[in-house]
Parts: C-alpha cells; structure tokens; sequence
C-alpha cells in the first residue's frame, strides 16, 4: 500500500521544519516539503503540517506576513478540500492570522518566552490528529513559545466550547491564554493548531514520547 | 495619471486586550521614579499608495489596514493623510 502523503510547508524562518519531516516519516507517512512562494496540489496530499518557528522574523506580528504566502492559497484550498491541517506553534499563529482558524495569539501574560515541559489535557474530540487519545487523557509535550496567549471575544470563546472546537487544554497555565486554551480545531473539525510542540516528544529519549499519540494518525 | 499618496497609520492594542509592551514600559518608567499614570504602545506605519484620486488611494490604504496591518481581533487602527506628490 502506497504510504500517506503528508505536506510540510516551509517558511522563510520556520525552524522546526526539519523535526516535523522525521515525525512525520516516521509516523509512517512520506513527508513531503512544501515551499512558501509555490502553490501545490492541494487534493493530492493526506495531511499537511505548518511547523513552528519564527517565519519573516514575527514582524508585523507573528503569522501575519506567513499567512498571506502563496502557499497559503493551496493550504486554504486544502482546508476547503477537508484535508486535514495540523499548525504546530508559529503554524498555530499562521492558520489562526489566515482566518483558518479563529481567535490571535499574542504576547505571553508574562512577557517572556516560555520554554518548559506541560501538561496538556485533551478536552475536544474534533480533530484526527491524536484522534486515539481519549478525551480527558492528559499528555506531557513541551512548549516554547513568547507569542502563545490566545484571545479571542467571549461570544468565540461560547462558540468554540459549545462545539467541542476546544482541543487541548493546559493543565497549569504558562502564558495567560483565555479558557487555558492550548489548541483548537476549526467548526468542521479538519484544521487544528496547537502551541506545544508534539515533535519534540516522539521519543523517550527526548524527555517523553507522548507527542507520538498527536502526529500518528496514517496507519 | 496616478499621483502618490501619504498616509500615517498608528496601530493600536484594542482596551480590552492586555497590552503587554505598554505594561513593561510603563512598569519600568514607574520603577525609575517617574509619575507615569499609563502607558500603552502601537505601532506607527507610513505607507504610500499609487492611485487615481484621494478617494481611491483612501479606500486602498484602509484595506492595506485592515487586511494587513491590524488584526482587527485584537488591534485598532487610524489613518491620517499626509500628502499627495506627483501628477
């Protein structure tokens, strides 16, 4: 059987690019680049990931200037498709700056970049990704991040709770965002982005490998 | 024949959103003995557009706002028209 094709888009700046590829490949997908400046085939992919990073240095704001790259066209056109579409970190920032997904991450309540191992609990059931996690499971992944508070108006907030687009909480709140909001998925369930890093725990080796359960979902 | 058109746009945290910049600065000027009731901080964007007419060169700087340069979710922002050169 002819492995999943999976997209990882590359911006100038992304800097998680490389260990998103492995997670992915070694998830038992093809990875397959996907560059900024070029549209692709949208239908012909499985998935497609958006890694973190600091694409165009987080000028204007983070994911501003990423989310109007040609590429996008194609991840919006993939988004319409029903692909799914995974935003790891500054590809959280991307998705929810292109209106893919709702609400802005801005600056950490505390005004520094966070850099530390949490505890995630899983509070929606929307997306594929980590789909054999059952909800109310709790997963350790680390964060790095100084844009990651998400807001959002209170009537969104209403609206992402009432249909379960609220994915992954945080157990201990690190940044101040609204509802301890760490990730969400779209209305139709196929685009979600969260501010952990699951590739950094793929394997035991890294500190915990229960980032593995987010990013394998081809077999 | 297109002019050039000036404008000065200050982007601005929305109230409602915590202004984190304005915070550390107003925190650190509070810290080194100065009176400072509030601080908030925006930023300041000057940009040129090639239009026909003043009116359009408006239209086109707004949209340059609104779709770019403030995310309107958590920012506002406020146009001034600088000058026109060319003709």
């Amino acid at each position: 059987m002819a492995k999943a094709r999976v997209g990882v888009v590359r911006f100038p700046g992304t800097n998680c690019d490389r260990d998103v590829f492995e997670a992915v490949g070694q998830s038992g997908a093809e990875a397959v680049w996907l560059w900024h400046a070029d549209l692709f085939d949208a239908k012909s992919f499985a998935a497609l990931v958006l890694p973190g990073g600091f694409s165009y240095g987080d000028y204007l704001r983070s994911g501003a200037l990423a989310a109007r790259a040609t590429a996008m066209k194609s991840v919006r056109e993939a988004a319409e498709h029903g692909t799914p579409i995974l935003g790891i970190c500054n590809g959280f920032q991307i998705l929810c700056e292109s209106g893919l997904l709702p609400g802005a991450l801005t600056r950490n309540r505390g005004l520094r970049f966070v850099e530390s191992w949490v505890e995630l609990r899983k509070a929606g059931s929307k997306t594929v990704f980590g789909s054999r996690v059952a909800v109310g499971a709790r997963l350790r992944i680390p964060i790095a991040h100084a844009d990651g508070r998400f807001v959002a108006s209170d009537a969104v907030i209403k609206d992402l709770a009432d249909h379960d687009q609220i994915w992954l909480n945080y157990s201990e709140n690190p940044n101040g965002s609204i509802a301890d909001i760490a990730g969400i998925t779209n209305r139709a369930g196929n685009v979600a982005g969260l501010m952990p890093h699951p590739e950094r725990a793929y394997h035991d080796w890294m500190g915990g490998a229960d980032g593995r359960q987010l990013l394998e979902i081809w077999n | 024949m297109s002019k050039e058109f000036s404008f000065g746009i200050t982007v601005m945290p929305r109230r409602e959103v915590l202004d984190t910049q304005g915070r550390a600065v107003e925190e650190t000027l509070r810290r080194e003995g100065e009176p400072v009731v509030s601080c908030r901080v925006g930023r300041y964007v000057e940009l040129k557009v090639k239009a026909a007419t003043g009116e359009e060169a408006e239209t086109l700087a707004k949209k340059v706002s609104s779709g770019l340069l403030a995310n309107s979710l958590i920012e506002t922002f406020e146009m001034k028209a600088l000058g026109v050169t060319g003709g």
